[in-house]
Order: C-alpha cells, then structure tokens, then sequence
C-alpha cells in the first residue's frame, strides 16, 4: 500500500518539474505546453490521491474535467503556436517579447 | 413713539442707499441731471428727519431708543444683530453728516459740470453717506465695523475717482493700506470684547464693565496689562486710521488727489471723524483705563503740533487745509484724551461746518484757476470772487478760534480742559495745543493771503477768465458759513457746561476725570466767555499767528526765504513730512515687495511649482520608467514572479498561522 505523503511527494516534485520548465525553458514554446501538461498531471494526481484517501468520487470526477480542459487547451496552444510560427517566424520563448513595456 | 424714531433713523440710512442704487446703476438711463436730482432729494429728504430726530432726542430730550432690526447671524452664544441705536451723541453725529453732505452734493453739481463720472460721483457720494450713517447709527460693534469698513472701501473709490491719474490710484491705495493696518486693531478689539463680555452690543459691553474692570491678561511674558486698557489701546488704533492720527496719518494728504468735494466731505467732515465718534461713544470703556487715555492725549497732542507746522509750508492749497484738517483731528484726539469727550464732540461738529467751508471754497478757487492748485500761481483773488474770499475768511477766522466765531468756543474749550486734566502726559499736550493755536491762524491766514491777497501771479490767459463761481456753488458755501459764525455760540453751553448736557448720558465721565464739570462753574454763558475773550492767551496767541502769516507772506516775502536758508536742516526735515513717507517707502513697500520677491522665487517658484506641483508630474513620470522595467514582456519572467509571489503568500499563511 503506497501512503498518501508519497502520492503528494510525487505530485509536488511533477508540479516542480512543470514549473521549472517554464521559467528555465527559454527556446521552444512547445515544452512549455509540456510543462503545463505536467503541472495539471501533477494536480491530477493530487485529486486522485486525495479521492481515494478520502473515499469521495469526487475528486476522480474532477480529473476527468480536468483532462478534457487540458486537451483543448493543448489543442488551442498548438494551434496558436502555428499562427505565432507563420507571422513572427519563429517559436523561440525569449524572442517573444511584445508584452514589454 | 420710540419705535416711530427707530424707523426714521432707519430710513435716514436707507435713503441714501437708494439714492446711490439708483444712480450708480441706473445713471446711464436716467442723465446726469436726473441723477443728482435723485440722490440730492432723497439726501435732502433724509436731512429733514434727521432734523427731526435731532429735535426730538437732543432738544426735547426724549430717551434713547434701541431696535433690533435683523438678526445677522446666530453662532453658539453669540449673536449678531442689525440694530440701530438712537441717542443724543448719534442723532448729533447723524445730523451734522446729513447736513455737511448734502451741501456737498448741491456743490458737486456745479465743480464736476464736466467730468464724464458725474453719475458715478454721486453714486459713490450717496453711498459714503450711507456708510457713515449706519456706522453712528449703529449698537453693536460689528455693524458699526461693516459701516467704518463701508466709509474704507468708499473713500478708496473716491480718491481714485480720477483712476487715470497714477498718483490718484496711488494715494487710493496708500489711504486703504493705511486704513487696513489700522482696521486689524479694530478687528482684534471686537474680538477681545467678545472674548471677555461674551456680547457685542454696546449697551450690554458698558453695563457689565464693573465684571470686567479688574482682569488683567498678559499681553507678552512680562509684559500685562489690564484687559480693559487691552482692548482701549486697540480701539484707539483703530481710530488712529481713521482719524488719521500720526503715525498713520500719511493717507490723508495723498488723499487730496480725489475731487475736492471729496476732500470735503470725506477728509474734513465725516469719514475722518469716525475716529472721534469711536473714541467718544467708548468712552465707558476709556475712563478705565488712564494709560489709554494718556497715550491718546500723546498722541493726539503730537499730531496737532506737527501737522500744524507741515501745514505752514506747503504750496497746495488743498494739502494746506489736509494737513489743517489733522492738526484739528489732533486737537479733538487731545481732547478725548484729557476726558473731555464733549468738547471732541463739540470741535468735531463746528470743524466739520469750517473745515468743509475752507474746502468748499478751496474747490471754487480751484475751479475758477482751471484745476490749478499751487498757491505760488495764485494772488490776488479778492476782488475777483467776492464771495468765496468772504467765505474762506470766515472759515479761516472760525478755524483760528476768533471769537465769537464757531472755532473760538470748542478750541478755547479744549485748551482750557487740557490746561485742568490731571492724565499724564497733560502738560506736554497743553504745551503743544497753544502751539498749535498759534500754528492754526498762522497757515490758514497764510493760504488766505496767497490766495486772495498781493500781485496776481499767474498768467495773463488764466486771470481773463477768472470769475466767481456760479451760484450752485457758492450757495453751499454761503449756507456753510452760517453754522460756521453762530453754531459755537447757539452750542457752546448746552454742550459742554449745563447740568443736562446735550450728549446726555452717551457720553460716561469718572468724577475724577470731570474737567468740564470744573469748567462748567466758571461759565457765564456763551457772550461772556467770548468778551471775557481778551483774558485769555489763546486769543492773543491766535492774533500773533495772523500778523506772522501776514509779516512773511505779504509784508516782507523776503525774510521767509532769509530764514529758510539760516534753518535749512530743519527746514529739509519739514520738506520731508518729518521723513513718515520716505520711511513707509523704504520700510514697509519696499520690504514688503523684498518679502513678495522672496515668497515669489522660494516659496512659490520653487517649493509650490517645483517640489509639489512639477514635482508630482516629474515623479510620476521617474516612477513609471523605472516600473516599465518590471514588464519585460518575457512569459518565464512572469511565472518566475507569480511562483515567487506564490511562495511569499504560502510562507506568510504558515508563519503567520
């Protein structure tokens, strides 16, 4: 029987994981769609654990929604991504900078 | 029938407000004819009830009546009314105004014939009235201070009537100034006399003296005085500005830049005299207070003596009867201050019939000379304005205290009282006044034989067309002369000597300051005290001035040249006002502009504009650039600052939980 610390341990150290990609990831925009991907699967985890722990469906039911919003959001990022591509002609992160003030 | 006299003291002070509405804002549409019509007949109108209730209170000796007419303003415990106070001293004061200015505006119509102002002129005329009349009329401080405000703003008008004249707008705004300064102390009296008797009104101030009499309040560490004595000294300064009492006596003589009637009216026969009536209707407060009494008589006494020599040397005619004018507001001071409010109240009212004569007659020769004013391009003028030259003599003769004439009874009154008054500062103040008896014969008759008198000195093209002056100025002058002869005589022993005197109980005497009283038992009626004149020095005196006058002026011309360059230090101090003017300049102006120049760059240039109102912008815009650096735009940056935010909240719900 795995304890529930360690199911959080293991959400926490993906949510880490997911983090760092994004604030190390300076090139390719497409790990940072990964890195969110991880950061949702660590919450995910999180949900699960919890659901099981506390003997609630609940929390299982939750992931669901969470996967269909993740999905579309991978879909939207993506194509966002290709538009991004076709007018600035690169995906790099740190050449993406029109937000600047 | 007392509410009856309220309501005609009411419109006494009404009607020439309505006069003044009328033509000031509607003199365009009605002509210049129609305006002095309307506001003369409605002056005339008020001078008649003014008679009548100068009959009814002072002669018939009804009682003093008291109306509150409005309430101005409520405010915790005090309360603010429009209240007219009628009793002896004010029916006397509102008679004497009424009638010195309606002679003013019947002479107005003939000396300002040309001037494109007409209507304006009279406006400001009837206004003026208005103020003074509310002023005397009034019972409570506050609104005698709206009407000594009203006289203020009125005479700044007046004297800048002609405000195309740099030196009119000059002397308007050097007379306001001065006004102003004085006007503080005013200020701060009512002020004091809230704060110790919790009431304005001066019926309830007098009564209740007694609870206030022995307070002291200290003034600065060390220095105290008593809280009566406080509020004397600021009154007194007040009146100082108004009366013109040195040292802010500098704006009546810059004052002659404004209409000779204005002079007249304003600077020989009311406005100037306010000071007087504040003095005189106070004087409950000033028996109390012997040091007040005693810088009055001072300075009063001061006043008399130099004023009196400034007169003797000038060449204007008018500045000639301006500096009269405070010589004599001198004289009444003197005798405020010696406790003679009565004989103040007496040479007020006679000096207002000679001195608004002297003026009068002023004008006719300057209207007859085309504006000329300077006495050096005069002479002569006797055979050619008949009239006038007979009217200035009577004037002059009244003002040098001749008896039987109107000047010799209140001037002989208050030399006599100041010879009894036991006030410190009494004897320096006798020993000025008999100076100045003889100072007042001497620059009058000075003017006089200038004037009237010698070669013609000016040009041919001006003496062809000298001529006395038409009728409607001259009838003024005819009907000023009379009170001038006979009102000291007719006034002097109902005023100053009969048991039931005519000021009544307006007018407060300690026993021990009654020098009047002590006067009263020698007097055997008014003949008497005029033939028994010869015994008296001041008569001697007098008619030692006329002969001076006459040996410089017409005898030997020569010697006062002679003497002028023995004396030539005093003489140049006398050329300099004794140095009041070039001191307020070099003091006051240019301080106070050194003091503007200096809040002008640091105050407000750099402070103000700089820090506060630059300096908003200037950092807003500092701020913003070095914020703008936060926004780089870069989406790891963004993250990095919401994770680190993230952690900040997290350790602050933990700690502090």
């Amino acid at each position: 029987m795995i304890a529930l610390s360690q199911y959080l341990i293991f959400a926490a150290m993906l949510f880490g994981i997911g983090i760092a990609g994004i604030i190390i990831n300076r090139k390719n925009i497409i790990t940072l769609l990964m890195s969110i991907e991880l950061i949702l699967l660590a919450v995910n985890t999180n949900f699960v654990a919890f659901s099981n722990y506390l003997d609630n469906a609940t929390g299982q039911v939750f992931v669901f929604f969470i996967l269909t919003v993740a999905a579309a959001e991978a879909a939207i990022g993506l194509a966002i991504m290709v538009v991004l591509f076709r007018r600035k002609n690169t995906i790099e992160v740190q050449h993406l900078d029109l937000l600047k003030g | 029938m007392g509410n009856n006299l309220l309501t005609l003291a009411l419109m006494i002070a009404l009607l020439p407000l309505l006069g003044s509405l009328i033509a000031g804002l509607g003199g365009r549409y009605i002509g210049r004819s129609a305006s002095h019509s309307v506001t003369i007949g409605l002056l005339g109108l008020a001078f008649i009830l003014a008679t009548y209730l100068f009959n009814a209170i002072v002669l018939q000796g009804q009682p003093a009546v008291e109306g509150v007419l409005y309430t101005w303003a409520q405010t915790g415990n005090y309360q603010f009314d429009v209240a007219l106070l009628v009793d002896r001293l004010s029916a006397t004061m509102t008679f004497v105004v009424t009638f010195v200015s309606l002679m003013v505006h019947v002479y107005t119509v003939g000396y300002m014939a040309d001037d494109p102002g007409y209507q304006r002129f009279f406006s400001y005329m009837s206004l003026f009235t208005f103020s003074m009349l509310i002023l005397v009329l009034a019972n409570n401080f506050l609104l005698m201070f709206f009407g000594w405000e009203g006289v203020g703003l009125v005479s700044y008008l007046l004297i800048g009537f002609w405000f195309k004249r740099e030196s009119a707008v000059f002397g308007s705004l050097k007379a306001f100034l001065a006004n102003r300064v004085a006007d503080i102390a005013f200020i701060l009296a009512i002020a004091a006399v809230m704060k110790y008797f919790g009431n304005v009104n001066f019926s309830y101030v007098f009564s209740h003296v007694a609870t206030v009499v022995d307070q002291t309040v200290t003034v600065m560490p060390g220095v105290s005085c008593t809280v009566i004595t406080m509020i004397c000294l600021l009154l007194f300064i007040g009146a100082m500005g108004k009366s013109a009492q040195v040292p802010l006596h500098v704006w009546l003589p810059e004052s002659m830049e404004g209409p000779t009637p204005i002079s007249a009216l304003i600077h020989a026969a009311t406005m100037v005299t306010a000071g007087i009536y504040l003095v005189a209707r106070m004087s409950p407060l000033f028996e109390f207070s012997v040091p007040s009494l005693s810088l009055v008589l001072i300075i009063g006494a001061i006043t008399c003596l130099s004023m009196g020599i400034l007169a003797v040397f000038h060449q204007d005619i008018k500045r000639v009867i301006a500096y009269s004018t405070l010589s004599q507001l001198g004289y009444m001071t003197v005798a405020l201050g010696a406790s003679a409010y009565d004989a103040a109240i007496f040479h007020l009212v006679t000096h207002a019939f000679f001195k608004a004569l002297l003026f009068l007659c002023a004008g006719s020769v300057i209207l007859a000379m085309h504006h000329e004013q300077d006495m050096r391009k005069m002479g002569g003028l006797a055979k050619y304005m008949p009239i006038t030259y007979l009217t200035f003599m009577i004037g002059a003769l009244s003002i040098s205290a001749i008896p039987p004439l109107a000047g010799f009874y209140s001037k002989d009154a208050i030399i006599e009282a100041v010879h009894l008054s036991n006030i410190p500062g009494a004897t320096f103040a006798y020993v000025c006044v008999m100076i100045g008896a003889f100072l007042t014969p001497l620059y009058m008759f000075r003017a006089l034989f200038l004037t009237f008198h010698g070669e013609p000195r000016m040009d041919q093209e001006t003496l062809n067309h000298v001529k006395e002056s038409p009728w409607v100025v001259l009838i003024p002058l005819l009907l000023l002369a009379v009170p001038s002869v006979i009102a000291g005589g007719i006034l002097v022993g109902p005023m100053l000597y009969t048991p039931t005197k005519l000021l009544g109980d307006s007018i407060f005497v300690l026993p021990q300051h009654n020098v009047l009283g002590m006067m009263a038992t020698d007097f055997a009626g008014a003949r008497m005290l005029a033939v028994k004149a010869g015994a008296h020095c001041v008569l001697w005196i007098a008619l030692l001035g006329i002969i001076t006058a006459w040996i410089f002026n017409l005898r030997y011309p020569a010697l006062a040249e002679r003497l002028k360059k023995r004396f030539s230090v005093l003489y140049s101090i006398i050329e300099s006002k004794y140095g009041f003017d070039d001191f307020n300049q070099l003091v006051f102006v240019r301080g106070s502009r050194k003091l503007g120049n200096f809040f002008y760059l640091y105050t407000d240039l750099k402070i103000i504009d700089g820090i506060f109102v630059n300096g908003t912008g200037r950092f807003i815009r500092w701020f913003s650039r070095v914020a703008s650096r936060v926004q780089t735009g870069y989406l790891y940056h963004y993250t990095f600052a919401i994770v680190l935010g993230l952690c900040a909240f997290l350790g602050w719900l933990i700690i502090g939980a």
